[in-house]
């Protein structure tokens, strides 16, 4: 979903650094609280960045017969919320602008908007939607973190539609053929993201459910809920 | 049902596996030697912008000189969060197998 160093005009690079600089800084503020007040959560901060590494890391082929490669940001905004899921982006986004040319430094703040903001907090209202109206925890993780990956190209088309409207046709037009890249290709990816993400919670559960209590991803209802239907 | 998740991350994977070999197969009948088919979407939609005339107007600052040393990266990439991943959920499972060890 990266959109390559260049590629997009200086106006829209200035623009969504501008953009994104509010949700990062806020994120910021919110990692410093969290390493203060809830120590004992960061070993699962660790592995919510860490998933970001490892799926973004990973091209997979899709049904298009081209390559994309999943987000991973989805487990993030579920435990830690979007801001705290931003900061952990960035982080990941700057490494690979800078060893692997991979997205790059003038475009990092769209890239960082699309994948570490825009994605990841729509996963969370997904998250917390689906817990509000009663969904089954594992359904609720699966919709976040798939949906989390799929908007992150959705936005990614949205960007370059703004940034190279078609001659004829205008944005509407250029978006439609960024999205049949970018967001066609994503949905088998983001149907294994969510899939294994969701695993993923299921073994976080069952390490730790007493931190996800505290950070008030799970309430002891929903515990008590799932434990039964994993027993 | 204790394992449903894992049964079906399993099929998941194999349906996931099955795809790309048919597709596979499909896209070596019909392309012709020189094309490649699985380049990623990024190129793509970097050659779309090229087309319409558009320059890059800044080159990155550092390139992996080449392919191999690229995955090379990529690969310490996802070894490092993969060492991270399980490191934790090791250092959990054994507390909680041995609560009271220091």
């Amino acid at each position: 979903m990266h959109i390559m160093e260049g590629f997009l005009p200086l106006f829209w690079c200035i623009f969504w650094y501008i953009i994104a600089l509010p949700f990062v800084a806020y994120g910021v503020l919110l990692l410093n609280r969290l390493t203060r007040e809830h120590r004992d959560s960061l070993p699962l901060l660790a592995v919510a960045g860490a998933f970001i590494f490892v799926l973004s890391s990973l091209k997979l082929p899709s049904v298009t017969g081209s390559c994309s490669h999943p987000t991973g940001t989805g487990l993030g905004a579920i435990l830690f919320g979007p801001f705290l899921t931003s900061v952990m982006g960035v982080i990941v986004l700057l490494y690979q602008a800078l060893f692997l040319a991979h997205g790059g430094l003038t475009t990092l703040g769209a890239n960082v908007f699309s994948m570490a903001i825009a994605g990841p907090f729509l996963g969370y209202g997904i998250y917390r939607g689906g817990n509000a109206i009663g969904l089954n925890t594992f359904v609720t993780v699966f919709l976040a973190a798939a949906f989390t990956d799929l908007f992150t190209y959705v936005i990614t088309s949205l960007q370059l539609a703004l940034a190279f409207p078609a001659q004829s046709g205008g944005i509407m037009t250029s978006f439609v053929t960024f999205a049949a890249i970018f967001a066609i290709t994503q949905i088998p990816l983001a149907i294994m993201e969510g899939i294994i993400i969701a695993l993923t919670f299921k073994y976080i559960i069952q390490a730790r459910v007493d931190i996800l209590l505290k950070l008030r991803v799970l309430t002891k209802d929903q515990i008590k809920k799932v434990q039964e239907s994993l027993a | 049902m204790k394992y449903t998740l894992e049964v079906i991350t399993v099929l998941a994977v194999i349906v996931f596996a099955a795809l790309f070999i048919l597709q596979n197969a499909q896209l070596h009948r019909t392309l012709s030697p020189e094309e490649e088919a699985w380049g990623g979407t990024d190129d793509k939609a970097s050659q779309i912008i090229e087309s319409s005339g558009y320059e890059p107007w800044f080159t990155p600052v550092w390139e992996p000189p080449s392919g191999e040393i690229e995955s090379l990266l990529f690969s310490v990439q996802a070894a490092g969060g993969a060492l991270v991943i399980g490191y934790f959920f090791g250092y959990y499972r054994g507390k909680a197998t041995h609560p009271k060890s220091p």
